[in-house]
């Protein structure tokens, strides 16, 4: 199997040879994806653009997601994102802003009035069939959003994603890590606890029955804690190079100035108000003082990387087709912003902008781009590939 | 390789050393088991040899633990990963990846060993615990046994000199650790490591121990070879105990040495044990009566169908390997768990249709991890909160029934601080004292040692003279023999076996107790019925010849 992909690879230049053999794709590559999708929703109210995204999303996780636990959250991210919609069309029901003229009503739900001071919002009143349109287009477009953090989260393992985290994040990437890990033991805990509760007969609401749950579930959290650090202790997590105290301080001072900068760039930047002038010097010197202090404290922690994923074509083309649509969606927004922000009233049905239409499109081929997942494999189909070739190597064998 | 120089280990606040003065010498390649009863430093001993005592848990150390020729002092745990590898109890607790794969890498990425070695280790030590299947298996969906030995991996991608395990298989049913120690023992004889190993399932390892060291409970430690050291241990596996009564020197370890030597003992004994040490007989009144229980999570069907019932007085054991639906069938029966069809009378009520507070008074589960159930700060309290549970109830109160099941654990002690064995009988004597007719206790000797076993033994017989019907569902081949009346098997969901204790368990080579092995086709299960059938036969002379 190996042979023959080396003879493919051989004739056929660019991303044809990676794509055959299954291979995870670079974390990063993925995120960049979902991130640009989710920039390019942000730009849009148009249903049809927002359907059209997550039928992209949709079509890509099928076709390129793992079968390892982690992957299969996605759906759990679809229902978040019907929650959305349904509380965004509840909310503005109960909360009317009232009729405009022409709007045509649903229904009518019981008016409580509210003092004069409080005139903006209605509780109760008429519901209109355009107010609660706009709702769901509003609830589609969060929902969406959601679902592309969730196509990230199903199609690249979080923790690996973590793993690319400059040296001098090392530690806070882990601490993000080990969260991750005992959140799931957590909900088992709880589960298991609030059954155990029945045993007891004890208070079933109130103060008493949350303090029946919580305690056995924390001390049981407290507990598996100290059982991790100190199996990560005893594994050598944290034995540090030569770090003295004065690089510590230099690192520390240089990432403190270094953020201050780029917080205050921001702030001019974003405020208007203040001089325009000097916050980009400020962000770019912040940056500066940043990467200064992370590329020192970095040096610090010396740790390699087991089977680093490789950033090659594919990846290039996965995260380029989610810029390509985030770029496409930020720069068009001036020019048909009727038409990626359609209004309901007058009721009329949206149209679908082509140049929208078809960078988000674009962002599909990532399904096709991205290399076939490693599915978990019975037979020997697969394992060759992970054990081939390099344990021969000279300088492994020393 | 390892050694200890009149240590002395205090804990913070402690009033006594855990050691005193403790100083032992373990040579390369050895296998040197750790034995004593809970709590008299065991772990602590292990703990000093990485490090992780006093510089992870506090503490004060006299004396010098020197591992490879480096002081512990001066190294912590750390920069001791590349000599030591620690395995702990629970593999879950101690993982740090999601996959197999990524698990033994992450101790060599701490280690800074270049990416081409670390790929030719991954690969190896993947074939030496036969875990090359599950090389992308993510670690929350294997077995038991595969997370253990993933554990054990993980730490051997180091190359250490020295792995230390501390209890690997309690956590585990009996395949997973058989598969577990089957996996340590091939290490000891292939690679040449030094294994340090703690273990209260002694009657597994103890055959292939090269050392035992012993912790009495008074801060010291002795070592020597395993046959001198077992003879006065305060913990011995059946196979010891019958060795000892039968007085055979030196001392059989293995089932197979002590087979060899029965012969005479077992010309010498009457064919069924002596009627009086068989276990009470169940009265004819029918305590429980479960028909048709069905349990099923989503597509999988836990327990289908299981009909059982029991008598006042009965104690019967519910064996089968993990998933088999013995947890599921008791907490069906209880009526908390779930339980999609099928019916439950006791004394005429099904506990499913009462209120918790009635249903605790038909039938009391104690969970598998009992303390599930503590949530308060102290004792007292607890007891306290279990009295007024159960105000209606005619039992004495629950400090009284505490009391009965283990003295001297104090009103002021902390639930969380009690030792396995005193935990659970708390919260027994808690879910005592709304006096049920039936008692359900889930894996209950798990985490005991020889000691505490001997103790649930003699509470669960207590409850058996007071008519009350008792079931555990147990993977302890040992205990179900020494303590059971009767054995239901269930398997994939079904009772495949149901009968008197003898039948069941003496008829299956995998079930059989140590001593019905040795004895065979003599009908014993344990040392006791051999003593009392020769205290009865007064034939001592002779034996000393056996």
């Amino acid at each position: 199997m190996r042979h023959a992909t080396l003879s493919v690879r051989g004739r056929v230049p660019g991303i044809h040879d990676s794509r055959r053999v299954p291979r995870a794709l670079h974390p990063v590559a993925w995120w960049i994806w979902a991130l640009g999708l989710v920039i390019a929703v942000n730009r849009t109210t148009n249903p049809l653009l927002l359907i059209l995204a997550l039928s992209v999303l949709g079509f890509v996780v099928a076709n390129r997601r793992t079968d390892a636990p982690w992957a299969r959250a996605f759906k759990y991210y679809l229902m978040v994102a019907l929650f959305i919609i349904a509380a965004r069309i509840v909310f503005q029901s109960v909360f009317t802003a009232g009729l405009e003229s022409g709007d045509h009503v649903l229904f009518e739900l019981p008016h409580i009035r509210t003092p004069r001071w409080y005139a903006g919002v209605q509780i109760g009143g008429p519901v209109s069939l355009e107010a609660t349109l706009s709702a769901t287009v509003d609830g589609l477009r969060l929902g969406t959003m959601i679902c592309c953090i969730g196509a990230a989260n199903a199609l690249a393992n979080p923790k690996r994603a973590l793993r690319v985290l400059p040296g001098a994040l090392y530690e806070l990437g882990m601490a993000v890590v080990v969260s991750i890990s005992l959140a799931p033991q957590l909900i088992e805990s709880v589960q298991r606890v609030a059954r155990a509760r029945r045993l007891r007969a004890g208070q079933r609401r109130g103060f008493r029955a949350l303090r029946s749950i919580a305690i056995p579930v924390l001390a049981d959290a407290l507990e598996r804690s100290v059982l991790l650090a100190a199996a990560m202790d005893s594994r050598g997590y944290g034995r540090t190079g030569p770090a003295t105290r004065a690089t510590r301080r230099l690192t520390a001072t240089l990432l403190l100035a270094g953020m201050v900068g780029v917080c205050a760039g921001c702030y001019g930047l974003l405020n208007g108000s203040g001089p325009r002038l000097l916050a980009t010097p400020a962000i770019l010197a912040g940056a500066v003082l940043c990467s200064a202090g992370l590329a020192l404290g970095g040096r610090r922690v010396r740790r390699t990387h087991y089977r680093p994923d490789p950033w090659r074509a594919p990846e290039w083309i996965v995260a380029g087709c989610g810029l390509i649509s985030a770029v496409t969606l930020y720069f068009t927004s001036g020019y048909n912003a009727a038409d990626l922000n359609p209004s309901f009233s007058p009721l009329r049905f949206p149209a679908l902008p082509a140049l929208p239409a078809v960078a988000i499109l674009i962002a599909a081929a990532a399904a096709f781009a991205a290399p076939p997942p490693r599915r978990r494999v019975s037979g020997s189909v697969g394992v060759p590939d992970a054990a081939g070739g390099r344990i021969a190597r000279p300088e492994v064998s020393a | 390789m390892i050694d200890f120089d009149r240590v002395t280990i205090t804990y913070d606040g402690a009033e006594r050393p855990v050691l005193r003065e403790v100083s032992l010498h373990v040579a390369e390649g050895e296998l040197c088991l750790v034995v004593g009863r809970t709590g008299v430093g065991k772990s602590t001993l292990l703990g000093a040899i990485n490090g992780l005592v006093p510089h992870f848990t506090g503490g004060t150390l006299g004396g010098r633990v020197t591992v490879a020729g480096r002081d512990t002092a001066a190294h912590p745990p750390r920069e001791l990963a590349d000599v030591v590898g620690v395995v702990g109890q629970d593999p879950l607790a101690g993982f740090v990846t999601d996959t197999v794969e990524e698990e033994l890498a992450y101790g060599m990425e701490q280690l800074v060993i270049a990416p081409e070695v670390m790929r030719k280790r991954v690969e190896e030590t993947l074939d030496l615990l036969g875990l090359a299947a599950l090389r992308q298996r993510p670690l929350i969906e294997i077995s038991g046994g595969q997370q253990q030995r993933v554990a054990i991996g993980a730490v051997l991608t180091a190359h250490p000199r020295v792995l230390v395990l501390d209890e690997p298989t309690s956590a585990l049913d009996p395949t997973a650790a058989e598969e577990v120690l089957a996996a340590i023992t091939r290490l000891v004889h292939d690679l040449g490591l030094t294994v340090l190993l703690a273990e209260h399932r002694l009657e597994r390892v103890v055959q292939y121990a090269d050392t035992v060291v012993h912790l009495p409970g008074d801060g010291t430690a002795a070592a020597g070879p395993p046959a001198e050291m077992l003879l006065t241990a305060t913990v011995a596996p059946p196979v010891v105990e019958l060795g000892r009564l039968a007085r055979w020197r030196p001392l059989p370890l293995s089932v197979r040495d002590a087979r060899r030597r029965a012969g005479p003992l077992r010309a010498r004994l009457p064919v069924s044990p002596p009627a009086a040490s068989a276990t009470g007989a169940a009265t004819g009144e029918t305590a429980l009566r479960a028909r048709q229980i069905v349990v099923r999570y989503g597509e999988v069907v836990a327990v289908r169908g299981v009909d059982l019932e029991l008598h006042g007085g009965e104690i019967a054991a519910v064996m089968g390997r993990n998933g088999s639906g013995k947890s599921s069938l008791l907490w069906a029966i209880q009526g908390a768990g779930r339980r999609q069809a099928g019916a439950v009378a006791i004394a005429g009520r099904d506990p499913k249709d009462l209120p918790p507070r009635e249903a605790r008074a038909l039938v009391a589960l104690v969970p598998q991890t009992p303390s599930d159930l503590l949530y308060l700060n102290t004792v007292g309290a607890e007891l306290a909160q279990a009295d007024r549970e159960s105000a209606a109830s005619k039992s004495p109160p629950a400090r009284e029934l505490l009391d009965q099941l283990a003295p001297r654990i104090g009103d002021d002690a902390h639930p969380r601080e009690l030792s396995e064995g005193q935990r659970l009988s708390l919260v027994l004597a808690i879910q005592l004292r709304a006096a049920p007719r039936v008692v359900l206790l889930d894996e209950p000797t798990r985490g005991l040692d020889y000691g505490a076993k001997a103790a649930l033994h003699a509470i669960l017989q207590r409850l058996a003279a007071q008519r009350r019907s008792v079931v555990i569902a147990t993977h302890d081949v040992e205990f179900v023999a020494a303590t059971c009346d009767r054995v239901v098997v269930m398997a994939d969901g079904d009772v495949i076996a149901d009968g008197p204790t003898p039948e069941i368990v003496v008829a299956s080579p995998a079930f059989a107790p140590q001593v019905a092995k040795i004895l065979a086709p003599l009908r014993y299960l344990k040392a006791t019925q051999v003593a009392d059938a020769l205290d009865e036969s007064r034939s001592l002379p002779g034996m000393v010849s056996g």
